[in-house]
């Protein structure tokens, strides 16, 4: 265990219960009406349900910028993202919002699209280039198919309904949403724990990482279907949720020697810790309503990004 | 011991080439631009899929060889550090087809390459001299029987590549067979126990230096007039 995984370990586990005690309103489990039954039922199933997602996120961002080799990656970048978003979308344009099983079902299906069409397109050759390139082309045709749903929407409420949800938040989530996503994550993040090694190896670029006895290809399929199923899962029940995959990453490499395979289980243990604040924020803050947990992370995300630019062109990075 | 090509082909860039490298010897392969250098030394070491022949150690197919990783060690032209990992981290990753971190390898590598006190320095605050080292002995972790190196001296200083040329020996010297691409002649005419010469995809030549280097070749292969100077080992060609 290195000192960035123990480091995000221990401010997880300060977190997770002042965050189940806040809220709009404070819980104080001595004092407070069904204490039991709230955190029980509403705060401890949002809890997991933020660490689920933020875990997946992160650890698909390290492994994301381990194989591009880029900081900049997101694992938006591949077009998983935007498949599962576009699922979802069409389970709203349909109305089948009221069912709870039907928009992750969707999503889900969004998310397995994707990855087919990334996998038909670059999983053969195995190259990063085409592969880079498959995801952006599967984002931008999938981003294109939700705006259009967005504008043939049939009705004005199916389309506030899609716009809300395209901004992720876990609002309302239960333990449904926790049984439905947390398998699926916990296998994706085991899958692209397994690449580390590979990931490592390529820091010498391709050619190298093939004369080290790495199979390309079989890397490219464990990251297809690890990123497909802790990103799809994140999506399916939480919404678009940026920038977790890409700033975490930036957070946890300063405190480990910088290898790829040494960043995927810190990274999933501080993307948790930070879906967990931020959410905790996101409820505590005096707002009419709720502000959008994706919006807010958002918020956050881009000037970090910006500062990151920066920095990197100023060669400190 | 010996890594062979058999009547290797690879579309205009490699024709029916077959050689066989040695162990305890520095062969190097030399060329003009575009005439093949690098596709023979990555099909030998089994890094491009080939239209036709095979390659083989010790007799055996290279293709799909479970020992390959950790028999043929690798050195591409232009070196590659993603991420800004320590001395010490990169070195280690010549063990990855070990599947382990063994102490004792990596600390011989180091030290064969006066790495010692580097250990904790950061990948991007290496010179390109110091880079090349730490590179090298990334390759000497992994206990390769084989050394294939594309290139190593082109970013290296007079000294650097001396230096460099002196590791490559003393490998050999262990035992291994060492395979480079230079594109000085000098060098490879001076440093080489044998060359082979590429043109258009063809070996021309397969000899020791003063054989495989001739001026007769170099004019016929380059294209150039050119006249050795000084005496055998500290050879200058100068053109003519």
């Amino acid at each position: 265990m290195n000192r960035a995984t123990l480091t995000f370990a221990l401010l997880l586990l300060l977190a997770l219960p002042l965050s189940l005690l806040a809220g709009r309103v404070w819980i104080d489990p001595a004092s407070t009406p069904n204490a039991a039954l709230i955190l029980s039922e509403l705060r401890l199933p949002r809890a997991v349900l933020a660490l689920v997602v933020g875990g997946g996120l992160g650890a698909a961002g390290a492994a994301m910028q381990g194989y591009l080799r880029n900081p900049l990656a997101d694992p938006g970048l591949f077009g998983i993202a935007p498949g599962a978003a576009l699922g979802a979308v069409v389970a709203l344009w349909f109305g089948y919002a009221a069912s709870a099983w039907l928009l992750p079902l969707f999503a889900l299906v969004g998310a397995g699209g994707a990855m087919a069409l990334l996998a038909a397109i670059a999983g053969r050759t195995g190259g990063i280039a085409l592969f880079t390139l498959a995801g952006l082309m599967v984002a931008s045709l999938a981003g294109a198919l939700t705006a259009l749903a967005i504008s043939m929407a049939p009705n004005a409420f199916a389309m506030s309904e899609i716009v809300l949800w395209l901004n992720g938040a876990l609002t309302d989530r239960s333990w449904r949403e926790v049984w439905l996503a947390a398998p699926l994550v916990a296998l994706g993040v085991a899958m692209l724990w397994r690449t580390g090694r590979s990931l490592d190896a390529l820091t010498l670029g391709e050619p190298v990482a093939r004369s080290l006895g790495i199979d390309t290809s079989r890397l490219l399929w464990l990251l297809i279907l690890g990123i497909g199923l802790t990103v799809g899962a994140s999506v399916a029940v939480a919404g678009i949720i940026g920038f977790v995959g890409l700033i975490v990453p930036h957070l946890v490499r300063p405190l480990t020697d910088r290898r790829p395979s040494q960043l995927i289980v810190p990274s999933a243990l501080a993307g948790a810790l930070l879906v967990l604040v931020a959410d905790s924020l996101v409820r505590v803050l005096p707002l009419v309503t709720e502000l959008r947990l994706g919006i807010a992370l958002s918020l956050l995300g881009a000037p970090f990004f910006l500062w990151l630019l920066i920095r990197m062109r100023s060669g400190l990075a | 011991m010996t890594l062979a090509a058999k009547n290797v082909s690879l579309g205009e860039r490699l024709r029916d080439i077959s050689c066989a490298l040695r162990p305890g010897e520095i062969t190097t392969i030399c060329g003009p631009n575009g005439a093949g250098k690098s596709s023979l030394l990555q099909a030998l070491a089994s890094l491009l899929p080939l239209d036709g022949g095979e390659v083989t150690l010790d007799g055996e197919a290279l293709a799909g060889h479970a020992q390959r990783a950790k028999r043929i060690g690798y050195l591409p032209q232009a070196p590659e550090i993603a991420w800004d990992v320590t001395v010490r981290s990169l070195v280690e990753l010549g063990r990855i087809p070990h599947r382990d971190v063994a102490r004792g390898p990596v600390e011989a590598a180091i030290a064969a390459l006066d790495l010692t006190a580097f250990e904790q320095r950061r990948a991007q605050t290496l010179s390109g001299g110091e880079q090349a080292r730490v590179l090298l002995a990334r390759v000497l972790a992994g206990e390769p029987e084989w050394i294939l190196a594309d290139e190593p001296l082109a970013a290296l200083d007079l000294s650097h590549q001396h230096a460099l040329i002196g590791h490559l020996r003393a490998s050999a010297g262990e035992g291994r067979g060492v395979l480079v691409v230079f594109h000085d002649l000098a060098m490879a005419r001076n440093h080489a126990d044998r060359v082979l010469v590429l043109n258009q995809g063809r070996l021309v030549a397969d000899a020791v230096p003063s054989e495989a280097l001739s001026v007769e070749r170099i004019r016929e292969v380059w294209g150039v007039e050119t006249q050795w100077l000084g005496e055998e080992g500290k050879r200058a060609l100068a053109s003519v």
